[in-house]
């Protein structure tokens, strides 16, 4: 059967209708919770856009994952499926931690390198034994980066509890950063220029963010290593049979998703919270499967993508105080859904789409 | 001496307990995973049937309709799982994925809508969940110094799901080795174009397989929720769904060893609540999320093909797609 569909239908009309779909049988659990789905998605929308604060909180979020989903998006372009974002991510924030903690005091401009360094350094070597292990010795990565974020999770719990816990404290977590070493939040940047919006965590991660992503076009689509990452991700035969090293491309585009998963540590530890905290990922890294499938592993629709999530995140935590039965967990509920129809259903509006769209528009036939 | 061997026999009865849910979650995953369906959805299906089981005990007051709602559920969720990697031909893993996302957001939300307690279920009475069941002989082996002991701590006195769990190992065992079902079962995982070939259909039998997982998971979630717990609490499955998956992969996908793999773990994860601040000679105190992790250091060892060599099923992950 025909699967092929114009581009447009295929990177916006697709996706549209996948969200659609999984916004609509959220809207049946809410339902069946005996909620209005209408109402709740007014308030979902009003709680991610509705104020200055509403949306530097949403863009906040979004940051974070725009890093996840590049971390899922640059390894899937190579055909592998990245699930330990959230074990990169929390190496990403133990790295940065321990930069931000020794440099106290110092300035940021000297710090700032150093964090970004340790963040890509360790969610890198986080992804790289995963992906050595599938490069040299064929283990399946799903399983082993699966295996991994339990790792990182025992790792991280044992540095907090035993070795980074800030004195005195029964909490497990790590003592405050430095003043100095904070990221400047947005609030404060755009009032140095004149520009009063109301205080959010927002911050300078969210350029980060968007330089990241431009990168990773640039590299995915315009430098040999990732026409090399393209052709592996199509058929690792044929790669190896036009002289492409598999092996090193398999490392490389797992270690680079791992950078990107360790760089969501800047915004949200060194960015926002000013120490290592205990669930700092929040379940980042797998949003980032939802935000990477849903931006179709395209920077600009994983940006886009990431928004949107964002914007659920943010709107579904005042949800609970609109409608106290409803919490923030019927997002994690959109989220699958997203995953499921745009991920493993995909085929089903794909084919119906490639069917009814030359019926319909005379110029596709 | 004595003191030694009773607490041995109390490990291995914790031991046993522990291992009840990884043993059936694994030994579903084994069906699902032999017919050449990657399941990383287990999680999903424990943690579905864990609320069912909890939810339907505390309305209706009756485990074994618990048990009955568990099963119903964590077999509806391995169909979707099956409409989207069998039908469609989806990407299993991205399926498997979406299940766990979507059962965690969604039981945490009926919880709290239907109970209001914070995302569990209310605690359940006695008679609302499963018992340690008293085996008739016991009393009278009570006299009998080491196998009265036994008999009374390991063999008699655990719950329905753990002897549920005991009587599936040697039942799935004798299905994949040695029924027709099971040989077509064990084929469609390794080369469905030849079984394709034969005139039996590859859709059905994986459905069929699929249903089989359903089963197994929903006695391992009405274990969690009725039998280890009185009632289901939130994120109750705590990642044995992966743990499982881990036995299953460390078993080599064969009942014997997964049932050897998934014991092992169960073990270290006792004796992660005991050896809890103890300091042992010459070694010091042993950080408590290291034996956390050693099943999943194990696993990527094995997988790396450093411990043994797995060798999964040959058509695993490929959906497949009829051509005539």
């Amino acid at each position: 059967m025909n699967s092929d569909l114009p581009p447009w239908a295929d990177f916006a009309l697709l996706p549209l209708i996948n969200l659609i779909a999984a916004l609509a049988l959220s809207g049946l659990v809410i339902l069946a919770v005996g909620q209005d789905p209408l109402a709740a998605l007014g308030v979902l929308v009003d709680g991610a856009i509705g104020s200055g604060e509403a949306i530097g909180f949403t863009l906040y979020y979004a940051t974070t994952f725009m890093f996840t989903g590049l971390a899922v998006a640059i390894p899937f372009h190579a055909g592998l499926f990245n699930i330990g974002g959230e074990g990169q991510a929390m190496l990403g924030g133990i790295g940065v931690t321990f930069v931000c903690l020794a440099l106290g005091g110092w300035p940021l401009w000297l710090v700032l390198p150093l964090a970004l360094l340790a963040a890509v350094a360790c969610g890198a070597a986080w992804a790289f034994i995963p992906a050595w292990a599938r490069a040299r010795r064929g283990s399946h990565v799903v399983i082993t980066t699966i295996m991994f974020n339990f790792i990182a999770a025992s790792l991280l719990t044992w540095l907090l509890v035993d070795v980074l816990i800030a004195p005195g404290q029964s909490a497990p977590e790590s003592s405050g950063f430095a003043r100095s070493v904070w990221l400047p939040a947005m609030h404060e940047m755009l009032g140095a220029l004149g520009i009063a919006v109301s205080a959010t965590p927002l911050n300078f991660a969210f350029f980060l963010a968007l330089a990241a992503g431009v990168l990773v076009w640039l590299f995915i689509w315009h430098t040999p290593w990732g026409y090399e990452v393209r052709v592996v991700g199509h058929g690792e035969a044929a790669a190896r049979y036009g002289g492409i090293d598999v092996e090193r491309v398999i490392i490389i585009s797992l270690c680079l998703g791992g950078a990107c998963a360790g760089l969501a540590a800047i915004n949200d530890v060194m960015g926002a919270q000013h120490r290592l905290l205990l669930n700092f990922t929040a379940e980042s890294g797998f949003i980032g499967i939802a935000v990477a499938l849903m931006g179709r592993n395209h920077p600009l629709g994983i940006a886009l993508a990431a928004m949107l999530f964002g914007a659920l995140y943010q709107g579904g935590s005042e949800l609970s105080f609109e409608i106290p039965t409803l919490q923030r967990e019927i997002i994690i509920v959109i989220e699958g859904l997203v995953i499921l129809f745009c991920g493993a259903l995909e085929n089903v509006f794909r084919f119906r789409l490639a069917r009814l769209l030359p019926a319909a528009i005379p110029a596709l036939r | 001496m004595y003191d030694a061997f009773v607490l041995v026999v109390s490990l291995l009865a914790a031991t046993i307990r522990l291992a009840t849910p990884l043993i059936l979650t694994a030994l579903g995953g084994m069906f699902c995973e032999r017919s050449g369906i990657v399941d990383i959805g287990l999680e999903g299906k424990l943690l579905g049937a864990a609320f069912a089981a909890g939810a339907a005990a505390a309305v209706t007051g009756s485990p074994y309709l618990g048990l009955a709602a568990a099963i119903i559920v964590s077999i509806a969720l391995a169909l979707v799982h099956g409409y989207a990697s069998i039908t469609h031909h989806g990407n299993q893993v991205v399926s498997g994925m979406a299940l766990n996302i979507l059962v965690a957001g969604l039981v945490t939300t009926l919880a709290i809508a239907w109970f209001n307690q914070g995302g569990n279920t209310p605690q359940l009475a006695a008679g609302e969940r499963f018992t340690a069941v008293e085996l008739p002989f016991v009393a009278t082996l009570a006299a009998i110094p080491v196998i009265g002991t036994i008999a009374r701590q390991l063999i008699s006195g655990q719950t329905l799901p753990v002897y549920l769990a005991a009587l599936a190992v040697p039942l799935a065992a004798v299905i994949l080795a040695r029924t027709r079902f099971g040989l077509r079962l064990r084929a469609v995982g390794e080369n469905p174009r030849a079984v394709d070939a034969a005139g039996i259909a590859v859709g059905r039998l994986r459905y069929q397989a699929l249903i089989c997982t359903g089963i197994l998971c929903g006695i391992a979630g009405a274990d969690l929720a009725l039998a280890q717990s009185a009632g289901f609490f939130r994120g109750m499955s705590a990642g044995r769904g992966y743990l499982a998956l881990a036995a299953l992969i460390f078993g080599k996908w064969r009942p014997a060893p997964t049932l050897l793999a998934c014991l092992f773990f169960a073990f270290a994860d006792v004796m992660q609540t005991r050896l809890q601040g103890v300091v042992l000679p010459g070694i010091g105190a042993i950080p408590v999320q290291f034996i956390q992790t050693l099943p999943y250091i194990l696993t990527v060892l094995l997988l790396a093909g450093f411990v043994g060599k797995a060798r999964p099923p040959k058509a695993i992950g490929m959906p497949y797609v009829t051509r005539r």
